[in-house]
């Protein structure tokens, strides 16, 4: 049997490596999917965010935690005028009077995180002219004032500080209030129910057009919730799973293959090369590696991309070199590399088919540790601020959490989410290439 | 044959010598170059000069706007004046020498230490050498990461000595299952810790190095910095304790499974003297190398740990230089961690030969 092989049947005895492949296989699975479902420039589109997110929350905390808390946190309600009837009343010289009921059916004891009402007119000279007001299930009529709408309108109802001292309280609170004076109750309770909002326009051209839509944001949104952008975090999170895998897997195999060729070639060919290959090494050590990434980052540009290939650049005189070349070492007097001088073979091929493969299985361990430290090494550089300008990642999550001070306001989530991600890749990993170590690593065999 | 002793004796420390000598020089080109290659990217091989150029136009053009000393002044004097200013600075940067031979002249000046003076910062206390400034940090990372990093290098070799004597218990394997743990870095535990223990349960500050203001007295500094420490702490040793008890753990283990040990053991010696004399003792040089490069480690600090601690140490130092663009600072804290970083390789080569009788056979033999 194969060393390969028998390694593979051997690593089915560690439960540790299922579990971390299983991990890693999922990971992949999620994105595989990604980037099908949501191709790179429209993930790069959607998280640009604008207009888009408008109808989303802010800062909304995904739905099944609030109601694994026994929290009643509503979702986001909508009512559209061209799912609603609109009646036309008595309509006089060119003027006509539309009446259109926006109901919603609220069935939470939370109250919502915002009211807006978006209005889109269609005319041509003359701006029709809304009348809006809001109808408790009680039946209590409240006025919210009226205004001429232009072509894209926003009313941002929750945002009106006459409403609000008219209302005693803020205006999502007080408009889905229990009945009754402000402030009697510690923590007052929303009504359940059916609430409209009443709207009627004057139009004054005989083909002017109003629709409107209401929103009633909610405080939880979707299985992972939204930003301070109103943006839904699931595009960052699913899109992270396929950068952080490309970028770890990327940095590992330039950073292991280049070293280890190099290693061999050193080894193989001697003399001034070996030396001078020992001698990049130790310069290398003495370059520390994530000042350079945050000055690359700073002074020049933060692609993904171009860090990817200082972190590649600089891997290449790792420190590893030097274990690579003690193993590599006894080789070069091997009886097999003797045969293969014999018959001709040239060095590359000496070194590409005969010493590099030898050791690979060492080195497989080595490897598969090394991509989560680069899957971290891209959320470190994120979370300075040095994230790639459009792609959404997982450190690009984090960072807008710190820099919005998340846990401070309780949005906890927003950082355990991405974090989540991030450990359960480490862990994958980590778990896989410990097993690898103990089944590929003889001196580890007996241990 | 007592000349003849003395007479390889000789031999050997002329040997020795000449080897120190060689190391030395390779040592120090060593640095020459590293630091020479900082030195080219933080100044974006001379690109940060025309940054430079355009941030002193601007400054001096609003010096002039500003001062109404020149309010009277005609725009052509003006004008002449602006550009009178900005000739000085230029010349007092020196920009008007190419790039090359400045970058030179800052290699001359950094391999001699001369780490001069900073272009925007300046340290609390109000300087503008660049000594001054790293000086003034160094404490905050020395306490923090030194305390971490002895921490973790003590309690694991202790620890991973404990488990080699009884692997395969039920305490190896839980640190064997735990120690992939560490994929993750210490700034991530760090999130974590400061989640649930000081916004969930306020027991410890989220950040900082002591209460503002600081405490007056000695004793409640103390505290007070115990008290900011033991976050950032915890954060470093969860993120390396279980690993590094792992490959110490392994290393004894492959030590102890040596012929000479097993003879030993055979012969009936106690336990604990095998431990210190056929384990410890042989495995000593790769335990003091790690020892001592976890001691270089400790000056560069970690720029993320101290920026999500809020730590106002070395780290931080070096991204506020680096996002300011303040080059003299930048190369001064590379040209540092690069000496040390030297010093301590050639005190190992050193201490390999006096340590380990098996590195001079070979360097006689090559």
């Amino acid at each position: 049997m194969s060393p390969w092989r028998e390694g593979i049947a051997r690593l089915r005895r560690y439960p540790s490596a299922v579990a971390g492949l299983a991990i890693i296989a999922a990971l992949i699975a999620t994105a595989v999917y990604t980037v099908i479902a949501i191709p790179y420039p429209q993930a790069q589109e959607l998280w640009r965010g604008g207009e888009r997110w408008q109808e989303l929350p802010v800062n909304a905390g995904p739905v099944w935690a609030d109601r694994l808390l026994g929290g009643d946190a509503p979702r986001t309600l909508t009512a559209s005028s061209a799912a609603a009837e609109t009646v036309e009343e008595a309509a006089y010289d060119g003027v006509r009077l539309n009446r259109t009921v926006l109901a919603v059916d609220y069935p939470y004891t939370e109250f919502p995180s915002e009211v807006t009402l978006f209005l889109e007119a269609d005319f041509e000279q003359r701006r029709p002219f809304v009348r809006m007001r809001w109808r408790t299930p009680d039946g209590e009529v409240i006025p919210l004032g009226a205004r001429r709408v232009g072509e894209q309108g926003r009313v941002s109802i929750s945002q009106d500080r006459g409403l609000e001292s008219r209302l005693g309280r803020a205006p999502q609170v007080g408009l889905f209030a229990e009945p009754g004076p402000a402030g009697t109750e510690e923590r007052p309770e929303a009504r359940p129910g059916r609430y409209e909002l009443i709207l009627e326009t004057v139009h004054f051209e005989r083909t002017s057009q109003l629709a409107a839509e209401l929103v009633v944001y909610g405080q939880v949104h979707g299985l992972l919730g939204t930003d301070h952008e109103r943006r839904d975090l699931a595009v960052a999170l699913l899109w992270g799973t396929p950068v952080a895998l490309a970028f770890g897997l990327l940095a590992a195999v330039g950073t292991t293959v280049t070293t280890l060729v190099i290693a061999a070639a050193g080894v193989w060919y001697g003399g001034w090369v070996d030396a001078l290959i020992q001698r990049l090494t130790e310069i290398n050590m003495i370059l520390p590696l994530l000042p350079i990434l945050v000055m690359v980052g700073t002074l020049y540009s933060t692609s993904i991309w171009l860090m990817l290939g200082v972190v590649v650049v600089l891997g290449i005189f790792s420190a590893g070199i030097k274990m690579y070349r003690a193993m590599l070492l006894p080789l070069r007097e091997a009886g097999y590399i003797e045969a293969a001088r014999a018959y001709g073979a040239s060095n590359p091929r000496i070194i590409l088919r005969y010493m590099v493969p030898r050791i690979l299985p060492v080195l497989l361990p080595t490897f598969v540790t090394l991509i989560p430290t680069y899957v971290f090494l891209e959320a470190s550089l994120a979370v300075l601020g040095l994230g790639d300008p459009v792609l959404p990642t997982w450190g690009k999550v984090l960072h807008d959490a710190q820099a919005q001070s998340a846990l401070y306001h309780g949005h906890y989530y927003w950082v355990l989410e991405p974090a989540a991600l991030l450990m359960l890749t480490g862990l994958g990993f980590a778990m896989l290439g410990f097993a690898l170590d103990r089944v590929f690593n003889p001196r580890l065999r007996s241990v | 044959m007592r000349a003849l002793l003395s007479g390889s004796a000789l031999r050997d420390l002329g040997r020795l010598g000449l080897f120190t000598a060689k190391r030395l020089g390779a040592l120090l080109v060593t640095v020459l170059i590293g630091v020479y290659l900082t030195i080219v990217i933080a100044n974006m091989g001379g690109k940060v000069d025309e940054l430079r150029m355009v941030q002193i136009r601007s400054e001096v053009a609003e010096q002039v706007r500003a001062d109404p000393a020149f309010q009277d002044l005609s725009a052509e004097e003006r004008q002449r004046l602006m550009e009178r200013q900005v000739q000085l600075e230029v010349e007092r940067l020196r920009l008007d020498e190419p790039f090359f031979w400045r970058s030179l002249d800052y290699l001359r000046q950094a391999m001699l230490l001369d780490l001069g003076r900073a272009e925007q910062m300046h340290s609390d206390a109000g300087s503008r050498q660049v000594y001054n400034i790293i000086a003034e940090r160094l404490p905050a990372t020395l306490v923090l990461f030194g305390t971490g990093n002895l921490l973790v290098f003590f309690v694991s070799v202790y620890a991973a000595l404990g488990l080699s004597r009884r692997y395969g218990s039920a305490l190896d394997r839980a640190v064997i299952g735990l120690a992939p743990s560490s994929a993750a870095p210490g700034w991530f535990y760090g999130i974590f810790l400061i989640l649930l223990l000081a916004f969930i349960a306020p027991l410890f500050p989220s950040g900082g190095m002591v209460a503002a203001p600081p405490p007056e007295s000695a004793w409640a500094y103390a505290a007070s910095l115990a008290r900011h420490m033991a976050l950032p702490l915890a954060a470093i040793f969860i993120s390396q304790i279980f690993i590094s008890i792992y490959s110490w753990r392994t290393f004894f283990l492959i030590h102890s499974s040596e012929d000479y040990v097993e003879m030993a053991r055979a012969k009936g010696l106690p336990e604990r003297l095998i431990e210190r004399r056929y384990i410890l003792r042989p495995s000593l040089s790769p335990i003091v190398t790690s020892f001592l490069l976890m001691l270089i480690g400790l000056w560069s600090g970690a720029i993320i740990l101290e920026q999500v601690f809020n730590w106002p140490g070395l780290g931080t130092l070096l991204f506020e230089a680096i996002g300011q663009r303040d080059t003299p600072v930048i190369i001064g804290s590379v040209v540092i961690f690069a000496y040390l970083l030297a010093a301590t390789v050639f005190l190992l080569d050193i201490l390999y030969a006096i340590l380990d009788p098996r590195v001079r056979l070979d360097r006689e033999r090559s």
